[in-house]
C-alpha cells in the first residue's frame, strides 16, 4: 500500500524541492535534505498517519574529506512497522560548523546515537541534554573516526617499524 | 571383590619438604612450608573479556581442569583471589577498572596475562585498545596465544605456581617491590 513513490510524493508536496538526491540503492529509498530542515522532516514522517515512520533504526555520520564544505554527512535510518518500509535521509555539514539539530525531542534512541557520532566525528548536535563521550576514553581531544586521524596508536615505542612494513 | 585400579595410576604426588624428621616432629623451613601450601591452593580471578575467556572456560571443565592444581574455587571478588587472571582485550576505558579491581586484592597477589590482546594489545593496535595491561599493573606470567591453547594456560598457570614456590615470605615488604608498586602509582 505504501511505497517508495508514494513516500516521495508526500514529501515533495510538503518541502517542495529542497528534498534533493532521490535514490534506491537496494530498493531503500533515500533522499538529502539541507541540515536546518532535518527536525521538520523527522518531525512530519512521524506525525504523519499515513507515513508514520516511528522508529529510529540508526544515527551516524560519514565523513568525506574530499566534499569541501559538506564534509560530513549525517544519515537517519527510519522504520515504518506496519507496512515494514525503511527510508534513509542525509544531512551535511560542514567540518568547520559541525551544528546539527538533535533529534532526542523526538526519538529516545538518538540520544545514545548521538553522543556516539559526536565521539567519532565530532558532530555537536544542538540541544542534545548530554552530548558527552560514551565510547572512547573521555580525555581524548580528537575524533577517531575522521579520516585523517591514524588507525594505530601513534604513543607506542616497542613497535619496529620495519617489521610492521613501515 | 574390587577390581584393581586401571586407569589413572601414575599421579604425581607433591612431595613433603626436606626436613629434620623424628618421633611425631619435622622440623623444616617456614618458607617452605609455607610455599607449598601457597602454591597448591591457588585461588585464580578470572578477569574473562573476549575469546580467551573461552578459552579458560575449556581451561576449567573436566577435559584440561585446572582443578587439578588447586584452583577448584575460582572467586570472582578480589578480595578473595590471589591470582588475577587477565584474558581477553582491555579497552583503555578499561583500564582503570581493571587497575582498581588489582588494588583491591590483598597480599599476596600474582597477576598472569592470558593472551596477545593481554599481553601488548595483539592484533588491536588502535586508539581504544590498551596495548598490553602491563601499562596498568605489574603482570607476572604472560600467555601468548590468539587464543592460546588450554595446555598454554596451564603452562602460564605452572610457571605461576614455580614463581609462588619461590617467592619467599618478605618480598612484599622490600623496597624494590615498593619501588614496583611506585612506579604503576599503586600505594
Amino acid at each position: 500500500m505504501l511505497s517508495n513513490e508514494y513516500i516521495q510524493q508526500k514529501l515533495t508536496e510538503k518541502f517542495d524541492d529542497q528534498l534533493i538526491d532521490w535514490q534506491e540503492p537496494y530498493g531503500m529509498l533515500t533522499f538529502t535534505a539541507p541540515k536546518e530542515l532535518n527536525l521538520k522532516v523527522l518531525q512530519f514522517l512521524f506525525d504523519d498517519t499515513e507515513l508514520n515512520f516511528t522508529f529510529l533504526t540508526d544515527l551516524q555520520a560519514v565523513h568525506y574529506p574530499d566534499n569541501k564544505g559538506a564534509e560530513l554527512a549525517v544519515v537517519y535510518h527510519l522504520h515504518n512497522w506496519k507496512e515494514n518500509i525503511r527510508i534513509r535521509f542525509k544531512v551535511f555539514t560542514d567540518i568547520q560548523t559541525p551544528d546539527v539539530f538533535s533529534a532526542t525531542a523526538l526519538y529516545q534512541s538518538a540520544n545514545f546515537m548521538e553522543r556516539e557520532t559526536y565521539d567519532f566525528f565530532g558532530v555537536n548536535f544542538v540541544g542534545h541534554p548530554n552530548l558527552i563521550r560514551i565510547l572512547n576514553v573521555d580525555e581524548m581531544d580528537y575524533f577517531p573516526m575522521r579520516k585523517e586521524f591514524p588507525l594505530e596508536d601513534q604513543t607506542r615505542i616497542d613497535k619496529d617499524d620495519d617489521m610492521f612494513g613501515r | 571383590m574390587a577390581r584393581p585400579v586401571q586407569y589413572n595410576n601414575t599421579i604425581k604426588f607433591e612431595g613433603i619438604p626436606e626436613g629434620y624428621m623424628g618421633e611425631g616432629f619435622m622440623a623444616t623451613n617456614f618458607e617452605k612450608v609455607v610455599s607449598l601450601a601457597r602454591k597448591n591452593s591457588i585461588w585464580p580471578l578470572p578477569f574473562a573479556t573476549s575469546c580467551c575467556g573461552i578459552e579458560f572456560m575449556a581451561t576449567m571443565a573436566s577435559h584440561y581442569d585446572l582443578a587439578r592444581f588447586g584452583s577448584e574455587r575460582v572467586g570472582f571478588s578480589p578480595r578473595q583471589c590471589d591470582l588475577l587472571m587477565v584474558m581477553g582485550t582491555i579497552a583503555k576505558k578499561m583500564g582503570p577498572v581493571l587497575k582498581q579491581v588489582y588494588v583491591q586484592m590483598a597480599e599476596p597477589r600474582w597477576v598472569i596475562a592470558v593472551g596477545a590482546c593481554a599481553s601488548s594489545g595483539g592484533i588491536f593496535d588502535t586508539y581504544s585498545v590498551l596495548q598490553g595491561i602491563d601499562q596498568v599493573i605489574p603482570v607476572d606470567v604472560y600467555v601468548p596465544g590468539c587464543p592460546p591453547r588450554p595446555e598454554a594456560i596451564l603452562d602460564g598457570f605452572m610457571k605461576i605456581q614455580d614463581l609462588v614456590n619461590a617467592e619467599g615470605l618478605r618480598r612484599r615488604h622490600s623496597d624494590q617491590y615498593k619501588d614496583l608498586m611506585e612506579s604503576y602509582g599503586i600505594q
